[in-house]
C-alpha cells in the first residue's frame, strides 16, 4: 500500500539528468522600461521622503524646547509658560487621552454593531448604500461636525451631563466640582465645553473608520464556517458569535486602534467646543478640558521661536503618540488578515 | 480505488420495466399530505405585527412616561421608548419561541438600532448644516431686498473686506475663501495627482523590499493628525523660508495629508486589475512600461479617478494644517506666493468664532456650501467607482469597437510583406532574451513577482 503511494520518479535515460537546473535566463530590459522603473522609484522615494521629513523636522524643532527643561518635566508640568521655561504637556496629554477614550466607549459599541448591520443583516442594494452612508461620514469635514457640535449638540447634551454627574457622581470621573444637585436651577455652564462632549463629537468622526475595518474583516469570515454554524442549527446571532466575531477579532481591535489614532490627532472640532485648560482634570462631564492638537491650534501664532520650538515638542509627542497606535493597528489588522487568508 | 467504483455502476439497460429517463418510486401511489413546515424561514406577517405592536406600545410608553404623566423630561422619550419597545418585544417573542431565537431577535433589534444611529447621527449633521446655512441662501431666492439678480449672489461674488460684524446678511461673502480653496486645493492636486499615482504604481506594478517598506510608511501617514502636519509646513516653510503666511504653504500642507490618502487608495484600485491581462500585454510583447501604460491605467481608469475625487474631498475639508500656514483675512488673494490666503473651512471656523448671529450663519452657510461641494464630490466619485476595473460602459465599449475596425481597415489595406524567419537576436522585440547567459537569476515578470 504504502509503495503505492510513494512517488515514483520516470528514469530519465540521459546520465545526470536528475542534475537539471532551470535554464538561465537573460532579462533585458528596454529602455522605456528602464526608465519607467527609474521614474516610478523616485516618486517612492520622494513620498518616502516628505514622510520622513515630517518626523526628523519636528525632533529637530523641538530638542531646543525639551533639552532645556529636561524630558521628565516636559512630561509631567501642568503648565504652559514657555517664557518661564514652566511647561509641560502633562494636562494636555490626559486631556488628548480621555477625549480619545470618551469617544471610543462611544464608538465601539455602534461601530461593531454597524459593521455586523452592514455585513449580516443589510443586504443587497440596502448594503451597498449604507457602506457609501459610512463612507460619506468619513469624508464630512471635521469643521462641520465641529459647529454641529458646538451649536447643535452642546446645548442638547448638558442635561444628559447633569443627570448623569446627579446620580453618578460618586464615581469620580462624573464627579463635577461646584454641582449642587439640590439646586433647581443648575448652573449649565458648569457643564458645558467638557471632555464628555468633545468626546461624543470625536467619537462620530472616528466611528466611519472603525466600521469600514471591522465591515472587511467580519465579511471575510469563510462561507463554509458560516453554513456550518447553520447546519448545526444556530440562529443568525449564534451564528456571529461563533463564527464572525472569532475570526473579526483582529479586525475588531486594529480597527479600533485606528479609530484611537484619529481620535487622539482630531484638531478642529475640539478646538471649537473645549475650554482650554491646564490642570489635569479627570471630571470628564466638567467645563474645562485640553489636547494637544486643539493646544497647537490655538497657540501657533506665539511670535518667539523658544515658544514655537515648545509647541513643536508637543506636537512631536502627538505624533509619536499616533505613529506608535498606528503601527500596533496596521500590524494587528495585517497579521488577522494573513491568517484569514490561510483559512479560506 | 478506480475497481471499487466500477462495481456500483448499474447497468440500467438489465433493469426490466426501466426503458430510460429517470423514474421515481411510487410514483404513481397517491400523494401524502405535506408536512406543514414548522420553522418559517424570513420575515412573516406574525414577525410584523409583533415588532409593530412593540413598536407602538414602546412609545405609547415612552410618551405617557413623559407628556401625559411629565414624570420624566421630553428629551428621554426616544430612549426610554426605545428601552420598553425592547422589553415587551423580548417578551412577545419570548411566548413562542425558544431561548436562542430570543436572544437572536434581541440582538438583531440592537444591530438595526447601531446602524440607525449612526446613519441618524450623520442625517442631523448634515441636515442641521443645511438648515443653519438657510439663513443666507434664503435671501439669495428672495425678492424682498430689491436687488437685481446677480447681486443677490453676493454670497459667492463678494469678499467680507469692509464688512463690520454687524453689517446684515445682504453684505459680503465667501469669495475670498472660495478662490483661496480653488488655488490651494489646485496646487495642491498639481502636486499629489502625478507624484500619487506614480507610487501607487510603483507599489502595485514594480513591488520589491523598498516598495513594501512604502507602502508601510504610507499606511501609517494615513493617520497622520492634520495638525502636525500644518506644523511641520509652518516650520520648514513658513519659519524657514517665507517668514509669512502664503497660500502655497497651505497647500503643501494640504498636498502632505492628501498623498497618503490617494496613494492608498489608487494601490487598492490597482490590485484589482486581472493579473491575465499584465500577461497578455507581456505575451504580446509588450515591455513592463508599454503594459502598465496601455493595459493597467486604462483598465482602472474609473476607480484613479475616484482616488483622486475622494483625495480632493478629504483635502477641501482640512482647516487645522491651513489655519497654521495660510492665515486668516476678509480680503480676496489671487496670489498664493503672498499675503495671507484662507479657505472655506478656515473661513467658516472664524466666522462661527464671532459672537455675532449675523457672522454664526455666515459660518454655517460656508459649511453647508462646502459640505454640498463634499457631497457632489463623494456621490460623483461612487458613480465612477461603481464601475468594475475592465468592464465598459455602453459608448465606450461602442468607442473601443469603432476604433478596433478602423485598425483592422488600415492593416488590410496594407500590402502583406514576405515575412522571414525570426533571428534568435529579433527574439530582443519580446523583451525577455532567451539565451544561456552569465545571468542564472530567473526573469521576474511583473505580474509574478515574488516579493508580492
Amino acid at each position: 500500500m504504502s509503495a503505492l503511494l510513494q512517488t515514483t520518479r520516470p528514469d530519465y535515460p540521459e546520465a545526470g539528468a536528475d542534475d537539471a537546473v532551470a535554464r538561465p535566463l537573460r532579462h533585458v530590459r528596454e529602455l522605456s522600461d528602464k526608465v519607467f522603473r527609474g521614474v516610478s522609484r523616485g516618486g517612492g522615494v520622494i513620498v518616502l521622503a516628505i514622510m520622513v521629513l515630517v518626523g526628523i523636522f519636528l525632533t529637530v524643532q523641538a530638542t531646543q524646547a525639551i533639552s532645556k527643561v529636561g524630558i521628565v518635566a516636559f512630561l509631567t508640568t501642568q503648565k504652559w509658560s514657555p517664557e518661564t521655561n514652566q511647561f509641560g504637556i502633562a494636562a494636555l496629554l490626559t486631556g488628548t487621552v480621555l477625549i480619545a477614550i470618551v469617544a471610543l466607549v462611544i464608538a465601539f459599541p455602534l461601530s461593531v454593531g454597524t459593521a455586523l448591520f452592514i455585513t449580516e443583516v443589510a443586504t443587497g442594494s440596502f448594503r451597498r448604500t449604507l457602506v457609501s452612508i459610512v463612507d460619506l461620514m468619513a469624508a464630512v469635514p471635521s469643521v462641520v461636525f465641529g459647529l454641529w457640535g458646538l451649536i447643535f449638540l452642546q446645548p442638547a447634551i448638558v442635561p444628559f451631563s447633569q443627570w448623569l454627574s446627579t446620580w453618578f457622581g460618586w464615581i469620580p470621573i462624573f464627579r463635577v466640582d461646584a454641582a449642587d444637585p439640590g439646586n433647581p436651577l443648575p448652573d449649565t455652564s458648569l457643564y458645558t465645553s467638557s471632555t464628555f462632549i468633545a468626546g461624543v463629537v470625536v467619537s462620530l468622526m472616528i466611528i466611519p473608520i472603525m466600521t469600514s475595518m471591522m465591515r472587511e474583516s467580519f465579511s471575510r469570515a469563510p462561507i463554509g464556517e458560516r453554513e456550518g454554524a447553520f447546519a448545526l442549527g444556530a440562529t443568525r446571532w449564534g451564528m456571529v458569535r461563533s463564527v464572525v466575531l472569532p475570526f473579526g477579532r483582529g479586525g475588531m481591535i486594529g480597527g479600533t486602534m485606528l479609530g484611537m489614532g484619529r481620535a487622539l490627532g482630531e484638531t478642529i472640532a475640539i478646538y471649537l467646543i473645549i475650554n482650554p485648560i491646564f490642570n489635569i482634570n479627570i471630571h470628564i462631564l466638567q467645563n474645562g478640558t485640553n489636547s494637544i492638537a486643539a493646544h497647537i491650534a490655538l497657540r501657533y501664532g506665539e511670535a518667539n521661536a523658544f515658544s514655537m520650538s515648545a509647541l513643536m515638542a508637543a506636537g512631536l509627542a502627538l505624533f509619536v503618540m499616533t505613529m506608535i497606535v498606528n503601527f500596533t493597528a496596521s500590524a494587528i489588522i495585517a497579521r488577522s488578515r494573513s491568517g484569514a487568508e490561510s483559512e479560506g | 480505488m478506480t475497481d471499487d467504483t466500477m462495481t456500483v455502476r448499474l447497468d440500467l439497460d438489465d433493469v426490466p420495466g426501466l426503458t430510460g429517463g429517470t423514474r421515481l418510486p411510487r410514483e404513481d401511489l397517491a400523494p401524502e399530505a405535506e408536512d406543514e413546515s414548522r420553522v418559517v424561514i424570513g420575515f412573516s406577517r406574525d414577525d410584523a405585527f409583533t415588532v409593530a405592536g412593540a413598536a407602538a406600545a414602546g412609545l405609547a410608553i415612552g410618551l405617557l412616561l413623559t407628556v401625559a404623566v411629565t414624570l420624566i423630561p421630553i428629551g428621554w422619550l426616544l430612549p426610554l421608548s426605545f428601552l420598553w419597545f425592547v422589553a415587551i418585544y423580548s417578551t412577545l417573542v419570548f411566548l413562542r419561541n425558544p431561548g436562542p431565537a430570543v436572544r437572536d431577535r434581541f440582538w438583531t433589534v440592537m444591530l438595526w438600532a447601531a446602524g440607525v444611529v449612526v446613519v441618524g447621527s450623520l442625517a442631523l449633521v448634515i441636515g442641521f448644516t443645511l438648515v443653519r446655512g438657510e439663513d443666507v441662501f434664503a435671501q439669495m431666492f428672495s425678492t424682498a431686498g430689491g436687488q437685481s439678480f446677480w447681486d443677490r449672489f453676493h454670497f459667492f461674488t463678494t469678499d467680507m473686506r469692509g464688512v463690520g460684524p454687524l453689517s446684515g446678511l445682504d453684505e459680503g461673502g465667501i469669495l475670498h475663501a472660495l478662490v483661496g480653496t480653488l488655488i490651494q486645493i489646485g496646487i495642491a492636486l498639481a502636486i499629489t495627482i502625478p507624484l500619487g499615482l506614480t507610487t501607487a504604481v510603483f507599489l502595485g506594478e514594480v513591488g520589491g523590499v523598498f516598495a513594501r517598506f512604502v507602502r508601510t510608511i504610507v499606511e501609517a501617514m494615513t493617520a497622520l493628525p492634520s495638525v502636525v502636519a500644518g506644523l511641520f509646513i509652518y516650520a520648514a516653510i513658513i519659519v524657514g523660508i517665507t517668514h509669512a503666511f502664503n497660500g502655497f504653504a497651505a497647500a503643501l500642507a494640504i498636498t502632505v495629508l492628501m498623498l497618503p490618502i490617494m496613494i492608498r487608495s489608487a494601490d487598492v484600485v490597482l490590485r484589482l486589475v486581472p493579473g491575465n491581462l499584465r500577461e497578455a500585454g507581456h505575451a504580446l510583447g509588450a515591455g513592463q512600461w508599454a503594459v502598465v501604460w496601455y493595459v493597467v491605467l486604462p483598465t482602472v481608469r474609473a476607480g484613479l479617478t475616484t482616488a483622486i475625487i475622494l483625495a480632493t474631498a478629504h483635502g477641501i475639508g482640512e482647516t487645522a494644517p491651513i489655519l497654521l500656514t495660510a492665515g486668516v483675512t476678509s480680503n480676496l488673494n489671487f496670489n498664493p506666493f503672498e499675503g495671507p490666503m484662507t479657505s472655506l473651512p478656515l473661513a467658516a471656523l472664524e466666522f462661527v468664532k464671532s459672537p455675532q448671529p449675523n457672522m454664526i450663519a455666515r459660518g454655517f452657510a460656508t459649511a453647508a456650501f462646502l459640505l454640498v461641494v463634499v457631497l457632489v464630490l463623494f456621490l460623483v466619485a461612487r458613480a465612477l467607482g461603481g464601475q468594475e476595473p475592465g468592464k465598459l460602459t455602453e459608448s465606450q465599449h461602442r468607442r473601443l469597437t469603432a476604433r478596433s475596425r478602423a485598425t483592422l481597415a488600415r492593416i488590410e489595406s496594407r500590402a502583406p510583406r514576405p515575412v522571414a524567419p525570426l533571428e534568435l537576436d529579433e527574439l530582443l522585440v519580446f523583451n525577455h532574451y532567451l539565451a544561456p547567459g552569465e545571468d542564472s537569476r530567473p526573469a521576474a515578470g511583473p505580474g509574478q513577482d515574488p516579493t508580492r
